[in-house]
């Protein structure tokens, strides 16, 4: 299953302090559907301002992004620019 | 469809960009530059006070002036809810920003705006201000991050409380969030260290530079219709917060962008354009507003100044074990520093196992901060790549070999939690090591400074069409503002892929009613996000020529390849005929199906980030302080460069605002909280003469998720001049300057502390 990596307080006041979450999900809409479950509130925290991080690689509003059983996920703010 | 890189014809060339010749001769239309028919000017009644109640607004007197056509102030707005929303280039609560365009109940800064009016010529708007009377009660105010941060600083909010900490607080405070990211334990890597090092490092409040005013024009018709042009990095995104602070329907405004005369992410917000448009609607004529240049240093947002603590633990050989960063990023007077990429990207240079970074969002009497270049990026990295020299200095290891041997590589995992992958940091300290300028030898009271840097780059929303015209010339229409040469580079993506000239393809900004949704100009996301939408509606264009060609030779469009711009036969089963050229397709158009056009929205992922390197010498009049830069070199992984001339304006722009940063630039307030500098004669950017040529290196290492290979290459130069200046100083006379900006009377000061001056002595 991915593997959902929480480094930020941004998103880890939702997990109760937990860093590393497993997700049966095979799309991030999937994923922020299973933590907005088992974590509510998450899932509105990272559509509003989370950006994440699959295998190193940034996507940012891509829910039909596909993820693979070992990829790993990990929630960072999202980003702009200048 | 991804291009090789050896067969491209156009992209890698240096063209003239399109939009040149008018910016040289004065053609080009900024936002001043518009006028219209009965039109009104606007003009905007800001605090002299840094921190004061509204009591009351008389508008009577003004309201009475010949020639005044309407006044406004809050109560002509509607209160909006508090709200979070991603729509500029950093969270924002539609709230704050209406109350930052025109204050209600309170004002927070020197400059804030607190009314507006409209008349028939400038000097009545001008007379009309000066009628309006406002009574204040004036109260404590602060300025310093640090000081804001105390227990007993006055505060902004009532209803601010602090985000991230535990328990909820229960008392308001200026602290509006505090972040943290954590990578093994600190504590634990901290006792491995054998040598370690703590700092101190801070940077003032500093201006974006651009030349051109906030300006707009706004017209609102009797049918509710709105028109705007003004000069902005994203007109959709000037339409969506004019809706929402005016509650307006999105589709009953156009937004039309002007050129614009520098951003560089101080034209990601909006200002004025919700005031002409109240203003507009109030009198039934279009106004036009146009900030002084002390309007725009008052009223509207400089990039945040901070203080930045770090701790580095290394081992003897120079291998990093421990890091902790504390950022305190001034917020202005609502909160949205870019606390969050100043704890990213300070440390994200490097493979480091245990590091804590904590940053805090402080809001202060202060105008609210906007973007600029890889914003936050810059400050952190200051302090941390300041403290790389000196762990270098200690440890006695050459400090580009320090960061090679620390460096980021594909797999190492970021102090903010992503593993990275095809990542070009190595490569820029490689080819910093082989660059001719190490080989320069010193002289007396000259110095030389290294310096890396990262920044994220985005992606996101964008929308392109690709028109063919009858005389097989194409028009590409684009959402996004041109702030850098980025027409040229859309021109020159779809005529490769087109397989046409340069010349034929004329590239245009459209208006949001003549594209689809763009996401702004910012984030160094345009020629990576809009170029890809450029290419894939050039390439829907060439499936289409694909099929014209077909009908015209009545064969299958599957057996026509197109080659260099024109159709061929794809083999001889297809059938023996002469290829035809696009602009022979394009004059039957009509008679194979009309018009041939496309037009794509994407959301663009996989931006690749950009890293860079850089080398700095310069010579220190001992006996006035200034710094003198002699040599700059940039090495920067820009992916592949599709206009290289225009990357290396790009790095050579961003090296040049550093240096500004670096050396003298600063916001200055008095003791009553009212910026003392609001001008280019008292805040001093570099100009032309005080520089030398700054030599761009181009490491070219293809972004995979771009046809061309693209990345965005706006941004990280601004990343590393700070700590490179900084660094250079130190080598040259033994003084390190922890603070910012390093300007002649702060230099000479510690020059003075060094070698204290014979009269003193004496």
């Amino acid at each position: 299953m991915p593997k959902v990596v929480i480094t930020g307080t941004a998103a880890r006041r939702f997990t109760g302090g937990q860093t590393e979450v497993e997700v049966e999900a095979n799309t991030v809409r999937r994923m922020i559907t299973e933590l907005d479950r088992r974590f509510p509130g998450l899932g509105h925290q990272i559509d509003e301002g989370m950006a994440v991080a699959i295998n190193g690689e940034i996507f940012q509003d891509a829910y039909q992004t596909p993820l693979e059983p070992d990829s790993e996920v990990v929630l960072i703010p999202k980003i702009g620019g200048g | 469809m991804a291009y090789d890189g050896e067969s491209l014809k156009v992209v890698g060339t240096r063209p003239i960009r399109p939009d040149g010749v008018d910016k040289v001769i004065g053609r080009a239309n900024f936002g001043a530059d518009m006028t219209m028919p009965g039109m009104l000017w606007g003009k905007l009644k800001r605090s002299p006070h840094a921190h004061a109640r509204i009591k009351s607004i008389n508008t009577s007197k003004a309201e009475k002036l010949p020639g005044v056509r309407a006044v406004v102030s809050a109560a002509d707005f509607p209160e909006i809810a508090s709200e979070e929303a991603f729509v500029g280039e950093g969270p924002m609560n539609f709230r704050d920003l209406s109350y930052n365009c025109m204050a209600r109940g309170k004002v927070l800064y020197d400059g804030h705006a607190v009314a507006a009016v409209a008349a028939t010529s400038p000097a009545i708007a001008e007379e009309a201000v000066e009628l309006i009377e406002v009574e204040y009660e004036v109260l404590p105010y602060v300025i310093d991050v640090e000081d804001a941060m105390k227990p007993n600083a006055p505060i902004l909010h009532s209803d601010l409380f602090t985000q991230g900490v535990d328990p909820k607080p229960t008392a308001p405070s200026n602290v509006a969030k505090r972040v943290t990211f954590t990578k093994g334990d600190f504590a634990t890597g901290w006792k491995e260290a054998e040598i370690t090092i703590e700092r101190r490092y801070t940077s003032k409040a500093v201006h974006q530079g651009y030349i051109e005013p906030h300006a707009c024009v706004v017209a609102v018709g009797n049918d509710g219709q709105c028109t705007i042009w003004s000069s902005s990095q994203g007109q959709f995104m000037v339409r969506a917060y004019c809706a929402k602070l005016l509650n307006i329907d999105i589709a009953n405004i156009r937004a039309m962008p002007a050129e614009i005369g520098g951003g560089f992410g101080g034209k990601t917000l909006v200002y004025l354009e919700p005031v002409a448009l109240a203003l507009s609607k109030k009198s039934g004529r279009p106004v036009k507003i146009v900030m002084s240049r002390e309007e725009v240093f008052r009223g509207t947002g400089p990039a945040a100044g901070g203080v930045y603590e770090v701790k580095l633990g290394a081992k003897k050989d120079g291998r990093l074990v421990a890091a902790e960063l504390v950022v305190k990023l001034q917020a202005g007077a609502f909160p949205g520093s870019p606390v969050g990429p100043a704890c990213m990207c300070g440390l994200a240079m490097y493979d480091i196992p245990h590091v804590s970074i904590v940053g805090y969002d402080v809001v202060s009497n202060r105008p609210k901060v906007a973007a600029y270049r890889a914003p936050g990026a810059p400050n952190s990295t200051f302090g941390t790549e300041s403290c790389m020299d000196e762990l270098a200095r200690r440890l006695e290891i050459d400090p580009l070999r320090l960061r090679e041997i620390n460096a980021a590589k594909d797999g190492t995992k970021a102090a903010h939690g992503p593993t990275w992958a095809n990542i070009g940091y190595l490569q820029t300290i490689e080819a910093a090591k082989n660059h001719p300028h190490l080989k320069v030898k010193l002289g007396k009271n000259q110095g030389r400074g290294v310096a890396s840097g990262f920044w994220f780059n985005i992606g996101g929303e964008s929308s392109a069409a690709c028109h063919v015209n009858e005389d097989g010339s194409v028009t590409i229409v684009e959402g996004n503002p041109d702030i850098g040469g980025s027409r040229a580079s859309m021109a020159m993506m779809a005529a490769e892929a087109l397989g046409i000239p340069y010349d034929k393809v004329r590239p245009v900004v459209g208006d949001t009613a003549s594209v689809g949704f763009s996401f702004l100009t910012g984030g160094s996301r345009v020629t990576f996000a809009t170029g890809m939408a450029v290419t894939q509606a050039a390439e829907k264009v060439v499936v289409e020529l694909k099929k014209r060609a077909a009908a015209i030779w009545d064969i299958s469009p599957e057996a026509v390849e197109w080659k260099d711009g024109k159709a061929y036969p794809a083999g001889p089963n297809a059938g023996s005929f002469e290829p035809l050229s696009l602009q022979e397709i394009a004059l039957k158009a009509g008679r194979t199906g009309g018009p041939i056009s496309a037009e794509v929205s994407i959301n663009a992922q996989g931006a690749g980030a950009g890293w860079a390197t850089h080398v700095c010498d310069v010579e220190i009049d001992r006996e006035t302080g200034y710094v003198k830069i002699l040599r700059y070199t940039a090495v920067q992984d820009v992916g592949r460069a599709i206009h290289p001339s225009y990357v290396e304006g790009q790095i050579q722009g961003g090296v040049t605002q550093g240096i500004g940063w670096a050396l003298n630039e600063e916001y200055i307030y008095d003791k009553e909280g009212r910026l003392e500098n609001p001008g280019y004669l008292d805040y001093r950017m570099p100009v032309a003469s005080d520089l030398p040529m700054i030599d761009a290196v181009l490491v070219e290492i293809p972004n995979p998720r771009h046809p061309f290979g693209a990345k965005g290459v706006g941004e990280v130069p601004i990343v590393p001049p700070m700590a490179a200046v900084a660094n250079a100083i130190a080598d040259a006379i033994g003084i390190r300057m922890r603070n910012l900006p390093m300007s002649p009377p702060r230099l000479r000061e510690a020059l003075d502390e060094q070698e204290p001056p014979r009269l003193a002595a004496e």
